[in-house]
């Protein structure tokens, strides 16, 4: 039996199910429910004049079509603002159904519901909807240039607008010995999930509840949404999250209009209702990220270290802000990674363009941070002819300096204060990892057999497990088994391995009798959801939290009936025994009755429990005050401010001199997320993120054309990475523990994707010998730099200068 | 074609069973399966034949079943994830090697490799590491980095070899 749980690389309580086929996705659920479709705009920007449904009519199957009109009252509203912000002056959000304009293509303008799916779509061709077209805006560049408006009432295209600072970056930089000034742009991607969004909603009429299913990380939150919207009680409406086939970001917006329509349609008609969403309508109509334009102006001694660093951003927010400005305020604050930065002015601005809204993708802003720093870190290396390592080591907080304070607000709006991490250590683990100080040899060994490659490395901070808080119950029942419920969700995070091993290594139970149910309203009704890397901190010291309280229960309550302290006993493998005496025990599932005065005896374990039960005061109620019959508790986790997790990756490259290409030949990962619960998965989700960040440097993009059309809305056409595209990922571990938790957890999920493209472009550039600023890059990319770089229009690096001065010197 | 679409009868030997339907001509294999048959391992990830979350074995080779109409294959024999575990109802060694492997995470891609490898494996009991890369190469998984899955190949025809399979 396995007693040492927290920690081990435990094999995942879900997977037979899942590899059994037995999992329940959403579109896994409700067979006989009619189905519902959408007609979407096919216009970046336009007026709606006219829906025509009549020819849809006459369709055998259809049982509705609504459009903006028939959403009376609070359905008929504009979405709401999640997050509002100081900064965000014009927030703007849409109707579930286009009222009378739409922001992008895809906008979803009118719905229909039918007996399947094949049948709602049929009537969603023969609608025609009249649309006056509207100029378009798209790309960052032309929010900025704001020549045309995505929202007339809004000046300029900015939804927001900030200027942090701390000290006076910009006499800090006009007082510095050198400076450096650079242009960057990153472009947009997305999550892209495997399963996309999805709905559906049972209304019972005898009842008055809804429950609705929904592929979504916040069930608890759509839940208020959904009870707000649709004028219910909330305690008449259940949201659940069933096995959820990957989010990465996308699926924590919401209310989206879908989670409204489809429960308001089912309470509408009586009848179950479900939407799963296809490919293309993900593409079109859910969430994209990435997408900023950067300026950086840095200033710096002749060692290479900070002395101001003055960024400049331009973020494209797409067409409506439902989530806030969460991602530039991330950016902004994650910029500064590792580093002390002397003085930092970050200064942005959040662009409404006519395209899908963004909202956070894995990383939520820290790629194009980190990108930005990373950049600058490689430029000032160049200029002073310093190894690049070196210039970061010169720069880096050092671990006798935590906790490190920013001085900036977080994205929790609490400071910025860096807890716990020793970046030093992981450097000199990653130098060793990918054998840094010996690649000059293996670039001469390759120049002489006519190859090009290079070496790229870049660090990141991540603030993870931001409040304000989750909670966690755990029962033991009579049979001994013990059941485990958190309110946030999973989408493939192993959350029913790792949480039980938490609570399985709290209460002394072998991990096989602990069953954990996430994302459930039913069975936890307070919870915030999954995002910035929060679950295993939040939820993990949750149920710790509340395991901690059964255990205080169940070694009182044995110790009643083994007339022994409680500070005497200990539970091993589901046994309250007496330390030393083992002899001397009485089962967990025994404990579980005798915690329940009502103990009818319908199964063996209360037959057992009377042989215990001891003479009763009489004079006292069989329930004492401030006690609660059962053998369960409740416990919440609040952390005062986030903890920060960190990393460092380098990749070498190969790129051919004829074609382009650009070939990974090692991929090094050295992570710190503190104390690690289960290290198969975290490992796991550092590989997944890598293999994003991949995906995000080398071949993922949003290719919009000038008229807002998403040229590559397909699996077909927006390429992410197969087996073929992910190197084979060497990763170091360090556990420097959060002393903000009692389990010394930091957040896991999202750190794998973070430095992605700034590792990449410190690699190709290093192979190349002049400036990467544009990510993602292809192979036609690439080339058509090295033409612009023969044509003297990209300068080269100087340390490319520098190699060609010595081997003309020696030659 | 307002009026009702007119049905055919559908019949496949499903992971050893007879199992009818009477469905559109229209009517997807992939569909079919999941909702009809209500077999809903088999999953869609794209409706265009490029994910490969809907492989199933069709007389047992992989094909794509979002590519297929459920009519265009009447008769034929179809082995989908559910069908991949032992008579006992067990996992099967693909499958098996996937859970000890850590090859899935969010588990909605997974059907449609442990179909792919259970196919390869069968034809090629030996693979090396480029050589398991390359039998999964044509499937998308957007949680795992694909780490895992190549040495799941490689774990399950170790399994299958133990087994003498």
């Amino acid at each position: 039996m396995t007693t040492r749980l927290f920690g081990e690389p435990v094999q995942r309580r879900e997977d037979p199910r899942l590899l059994a086929g037995q999992g329940r996705y959403l579109d896994d659920l409700g067979h006989d429910a009619l189905a519902a479709a959408f007609v979407r705009s096919p216009h970046a920007h336009a007026r709606v004049l006219d829906v025509d449904v009549t020819e849809a009519l006459e369709i055998d199957g259809l049982v509705a079509v609504y459009t903006h009109e028939d959403l009376e009252g609070r359905p008929g509203e504009r979405l709401p603002l999640l997050i509002p912000h100081p900064s965000l002056t014009e927030p703007r959000t849409a109707y579930a159904l286009a009222r009378d304009e739409v922001n992008h293509v895809g906008e979803a303008v009118v719905m229909v519901v039918a007996r399947d799916r094949y049948v709602a779509e049929d009537a969603c061709d023969r609608i025609r909807v009249a649309y006056e077209p509207l100029p378009p805006v798209v790309g960052v560049a032309a929010a900025r240039a704001a020549d045309r408006l995505v929202h007339d009432d809004v000046p300029g295209n900015v939804a927001a607008h900030l200027v942090e600072a701390v000290g006076d970056a910009t006499a800090a930089i006009a007082a510095a010995p050198h400076v450096i000034e650079l242009d960057l742009q990153v472009e947009r991607s997305a999550s892209m999930p495997m399963e996309g969004r999805g709905v559906y909603a049972r209304w019972d009429a005898d009842d008055r509840s809804l429950r609705v299913y929904s592929s979504t990380q916040a069930s608890t939150s759509v839940r208020a949404a959904l009870a707000a919207k649709l004028g219910l009680p909330l305690d008449r409406v259940e949201v659940i999250a069933p096995d959820v086939g990957g989010g990465f970001g996308v699926k924590i917006v919401h209310p989206w209009p879908e989670e409204i329509l489809v429960p308001w349609a089912a309470l509408r008609l009586g009848q179950e209702v479900k939407w799963a969403e296809d490919r293309r309508e993900h593409f079109v109509a859910s969430a994209h990220e990435r997408g900023q334009l950067q300026h950086v102006r840095v200033g710096f001694d002749d060692d290479g270290r900070l002395l101001g660093l003055d960024v400049a951003f331009w973020h494209d927010n797409g067409a409506y802000t439902p989530y806030g400005v969460i991602v530039p305020i991330i950016t902004a604050t994650q910029l500064l990674g590792p580093y002390k930065p002397g003085a930092y002015r970050c200064e942005w601005w959040s662009l409404y363009t006519n395209t899908v809204i963004v909202t956070p993708y894995r990383g939520a802003g820290r790629p194009q941070g980190v990108y930005a720093m990373e950049r600058t870190m490689d430029a000032i290396a160049d200029e002073l002819g310093l190894d690049r390592a070196e210039v970061r080591a010169r720069n880096f907080i050092q671990p006798e300096e935590m906790p490190y304070d920013q001085g900036l607000l977080f994205q929790d709006g609490r400071p910025l204060v860096y807890d716990s991490g020793d970046y030093p250590t992981g450097l000199e683990k990653l130098k060793g990892l990918v054998g840094w100080d010996d690649f000059e040899a293996t670039r001469e060994r390759a120049r002489a057999q006519g190859r090009r490659v290079g070496i790229g490395l870049a660090c990141y901070v991540e603030g993870t497990g931001v409040g304000p808080y989750e909670g966690g119950w755990v029962k033991v029942e009579t049979d001994g088994s013990v059941v485990v419920a958190t309110g946030l969700t999973t989408q493939g995070q192993g959350h029913q391995t790792a949480f039980a091993q938490i609570v399985a290594a709290e209460l002394g139970v072998p991990i096989e009798r602990v069953t954990v149910t996430t994302g459930d309203t039913r069975r936890f009704r307070y919870a915030v959801g999954t995002f910035a890397s929060r679950a295993a901190v939040m939820s993990g010291n949750a149920v710790g939290a509340a395991a901690r309280k059964v255990r205080h229960k169940a070694l009182r309550i044995a110790g009643e009936a083994l007339e022994a302290d409680p500070r005497d006993l200990e539970i091993v493998d589901g046994e309250v025994r007496v330390k030393g005496v083992p002899s001397v025990s009485i089962p967990l599932a025994t404990v579980a009755v005798l915690s329940n005065p009502l103990r009818y005896a319908f199964d063996e374990q209360a037959k057992l429990a009377t042989q215990f039960a001891g003479t009763t005061d009489l004079s006292r109620p069989p329930v004492a005050e401030g006690e609660e019959p059962g053998l369960e508790a409740t416990g919440y986790y609040s952390p005062a401010r986030s903890t920060f997790a960190s990393g460092m990756h380098a990749v070498v490259v190969e790129t051919d001199p004829e074609t382009a290409e650009i070939r990974i030949l090692r991929y090094c990962v050295v992570h710190d997320c503190g104390t690690l619960v289960n290290p198969m998965i975290v490992e796991g989700q550092v590989h997944g993120g890598v293999a994003q960040g991949v995906g995000g440097a080398l071949y993922e993009r949003m290719a919009y054309d000038e008229s807002g059309q998403l040229l590559n809305a397909s699996y077909m056409d927006f390429l992410m990475p197969y087996s073929t595209e992910v190197p084979h990922i060497e990763t170091d571990h360090l556990e420097t523990p959060s002393p903000l938790n009692p389990l010394g957890i930091k957040g896991a999920g999202e750190a794998g994707v973070i430095p992605g493209m700034a590792v990449f472009a410190s690699a190709i550039e290093d192979a190349e010998g002049f400036r990467i600023s544009r990510m993602p890059i292809s192979p036609s990319e690439l080339h058509d730099l090295r033409l612009r770089h023969a044509a003297g229009e990209v300068p080269p690096l100087r340390r490319h200068l520098r190699d060609h001065d010595e081997q003309e010197d020696s030659g | 074609m307002n009026g009702p679409e007119s049905l055919h009868e559908v019949t496949l030997v499903v992971n050893g069973v007879r199992r009818s339907g009477s469905v559109p001509g229209r009517r997807t294999l992939s569909d079919f399966l999941r909702h009809d048959l209500r077999l809903t391992g088999t999953h869609v990830g794209c409706e265009h034949g490029v994910c490969g979350a809907c492989t199933v074995l069709l007389e047992g080779e992989p094909v794509r079943s979002c590519l297929l109409l459920a009519v265009t294959v009447d008769g034929a024999e179809v082995t989908t994830v559910e069908g991949c575990c032992r008579g006992d109802g067990s996992l099967g060694a693909v499958q098996q090697a996937f859970r000890e492997c850590h090859g899935l995470q969010c588990g909605f891609c997974t059907p449609g490799f442990v179909t792919t490898i259970t196919a390869y494996l069968r034809d090629h009991p030996d693979p090396d590491e480029p050589e398991a890369r390359e039998a999964v190469a044509g499937n998308l998984c957007r949680c795992t980095g694909y780490q895992n899955i190549v040495a799941s190949v490689l774990r399950a025809a170790q399994l299958r070899r133990q087994e003498g399979a």
